[in-house]
């Protein structure tokens, strides 16, 4: 079973795409795109535990954060730059957007919606910090650092001047075509440099 | 035509025994230096089975003090070779699927031409007159290896510490024999500190008064200073960590402390131990020609590493340690940079390690998990054109 969004991903993405991961996470995205999609790919990812995993999926990674490496790289040297549920763990969003709409033609950013229904419910009923499948963490043990919505992410590309060519949103594993901040547990953004 | 089998067979203790070859080179061959050296014999070991279209041999390129000698047994030996924990049958560097060769390098004691050897024009070991080598002059001499051998292109070269340099300078120097590359607890350049933790120890082989110029063989070898340049060695090669877990402040042979000058420690005695040991096995003068040759690494040379890289055809493999503080993290990730700068398909892993630079001769575990898949990969991209 392919995950919904990493299918949704190796959609957009044109075969024989040049494509970088930042936080590849165990390489199943990078790994998918190189057999279906016959992609260039390479991931950074900072847990050695999914590098190990990366280097069994034969994907080629490099060890490190994910804003440590953009100076190497000349503007558009990358097809796509894929930023799936990694965005919201990095400190500098500003810098690691622009930098990364820099260097790819198009950037994929897949971010989970902190105010869908069930956090939102969880929120007003309960006055709990919400714990949905989108966001499984407790308060204690969240690697995520930034808490944002889509709507917020929607708003933020238009205050940068981002162009979003595309959205898909997701609840469970389906598509969400309507209001999508409320249902949508999570979605995949297509930016290009505005 | 050399037997490129494995030369092999099974002792009685169920203990794969293997040999070193030997093959020289009459001609003379040009050192970076620009000095001339000849002939060249070189000491080489191989494990596995070349296959049919010559596809699957992988150079291992030893460290400082190695040998030929890397896996299994020699006839009667207790210990096999030194990275028998990463090559054999399943492991790491996998002899059912590779075949390897491990050559000694030039200016070693080991069985290749050094300051060792006997000049066949004097008919006395050459001394000092071995003229200085280089990393480069290494590898060129490892590539006369290959082509008696009759392997066009490597699967890959792999090595740690000097062997990672090594690894480095294939890419470079021929970069059209090698589909890739493992360079691990390496660098690209010797630093300030890197070199003057070799100038002491060479200074303490000079300093020994049996070294007389480089001229004891045959007399009183200069143990003193070869076993403390050893000694200073042996700490870098260790970390904070490693040797705090080993021996903190254990005292050896003893219930308190002495308060006097003799060892108190167990550390004192584990350094000297060590450094007497080394003795036994190594030339002193090898020991100076070869921290030389490191001293000497630096592959830009003045230029910047993201030019020199752009003709690299082969992927890389960069491994590190997080404790090794004589090549640290820092200095791979530099090269990992300017590899992909010059889009070269590099991967990287920093090991979690306390065993500090020795971390490439003890981690095999979280090593092989890297290694082995990493060889799969290649194969299968490079040598078997399928993206699967």
């Amino acid at each position: 079973m392919i995950r919904l969004d990493y299918e949704i991903i190796a959609d957009i993405i044109e075969p024989g795409s040049k494509v970088l991961d930042l936080g590849c996470g165990d390489g199943e995205l990078l790994s998918l795109l190189k057999q279906k999609k016959d992609c260039r790919g390479t991931g950074i990812e900072i847990s050695p535990e999914e590098i190990f995993k990366c280097m069994e999926r034969g994907v080629s990674v490099a060890q490190g954060s994910i804003d440590s490496d953009f100076d190497v790289y000349e503007d558009k040297r990358f097809d796509y730059v894929i930023l799936n549920e990694s965005l919201q763990q990095v400190l500098n969003i500003e810098k690691v957007l622009s930098e990364s709409l820099r260097i790819g033609k198009k950037v994929i950013v897949g971010i989970p919606n902190f105010c869908d229904v069930r956090a939102r419910f969880q929120l007003f009923f309960m006055g709990k910090v919400p714990v949905t499948e989108s966001l499984p963490y407790k308060w204690y043990n969240t690697p995520n650092l930034r808490f944002l919505s889509l709507k917020d992410f929607r708003d933020f590309c238009f205050e940068k001047g981002i162009n979003i060519e595309k959205a898909c949103y997701l609840s469970e594993g389906r598509k969400v075509l309507w209001c999508t901040n409320l249902f949508a547990d999570s979605g995949i953004f297509v930016l290009k440099r505005g | 035509m050399p037997n490129q089998g494995c030369r092999k067979r099974l002792s009685v203790s169920n203990k794969t025994v293997v040999q070193t070859q030997y093959v020289t080179f009459s001609d003379d061959i040009t050192l970076k230096s620009g000095a001339r050296l000849g002939p060249v014999t070189v000491a080489y070991e191989t494990y596995g089975q070349l296959n049919t279209e010559k596809s699957n041999a992988i150079l291992i390129l030893h460290a400082f003090t190695g040998d030929a000698h890397a896996a299994f047994y020699h006839e009667g030996a207790k210990d096999p070779g030194w990275w028998d924990a990463m090559i054999g049958p399943g492991k790491a560097f996998d002899t059912n699927k590779y075949f390897f060769i491990c050559p000694n390098v030039l200016g070693s004691c080991k069985g290749t031409t050094g300051p060792m050897s006997v000049d066949p024009k004097t008919a006395k070991p050459y001394g000092l007159t071995f003229p200085v080598i280089t990393i480069e002059d290494m590898v060129d001499v490892q590539k006369h290896l290959l082509d008696h051998l009759g392997i066009k292109k490597l699967l890959s070269c792999a090595g740690g510490s000097m062997g990672g340099m090594q690894a480095m300078t294939w890419a470079l120097r021929y970069p059209e024999m090698l589909h890739s590359s493992i360079v691990i607890a390496a660098c690209h350049r010797h630093t300030a500190q890197q070199i003057a933790f070799h100038e002491v120890g060479r200074q303490a082989v000079m300093a020994d008064p049996d070294w007389k110029g480089g001229n004891y063989y045959g007399t009183t070898v200069p143990a003193s200073g070869l076993s403390l340049a050893r000694m200073i060695g042996h700490i870098t090669y260790m970390s904070w960590m490693s040797m705090e877990q080993k021996f903190g402040r254990k005292l050896r042979d003893k219930d308190k402390l002495g308060y006097d000058l003799s060892k108190d420690f167990e550390v004192q005695s584990y350094l000297e131990y060590r450094g007497k040991s080394f003795v036994d096995r190594f030339d002193a003068n090898s020991y100076l020609y070869l921290t030389k040759a490191m001293d000497y690494f630096d592959l830009a040379e003045g230029r910047k590493l993201g030019e020199v890289f752009q003709d690299v055809k082969a992927d890389l493999l960069v491994i590190s340690f997080t404790s090794d503080w004589l090549y640290p993290s820092s200095q791979s990730q530099e090269m990992v940079r300017a590899l992909k700068a010059n889009d070269v398909d590099v991967s990287y892993v920093e090991i979690k390690s306390d065993y500090g630079h020795d971390a490439f001769l003890v981690e095999f575990e979280d090593q092989t998990r890297v290694i082995s898949n990493y060889l799969a990969k290649v194969q299968k991209e490079r040598v078997l054109g399928r993206n699967l």
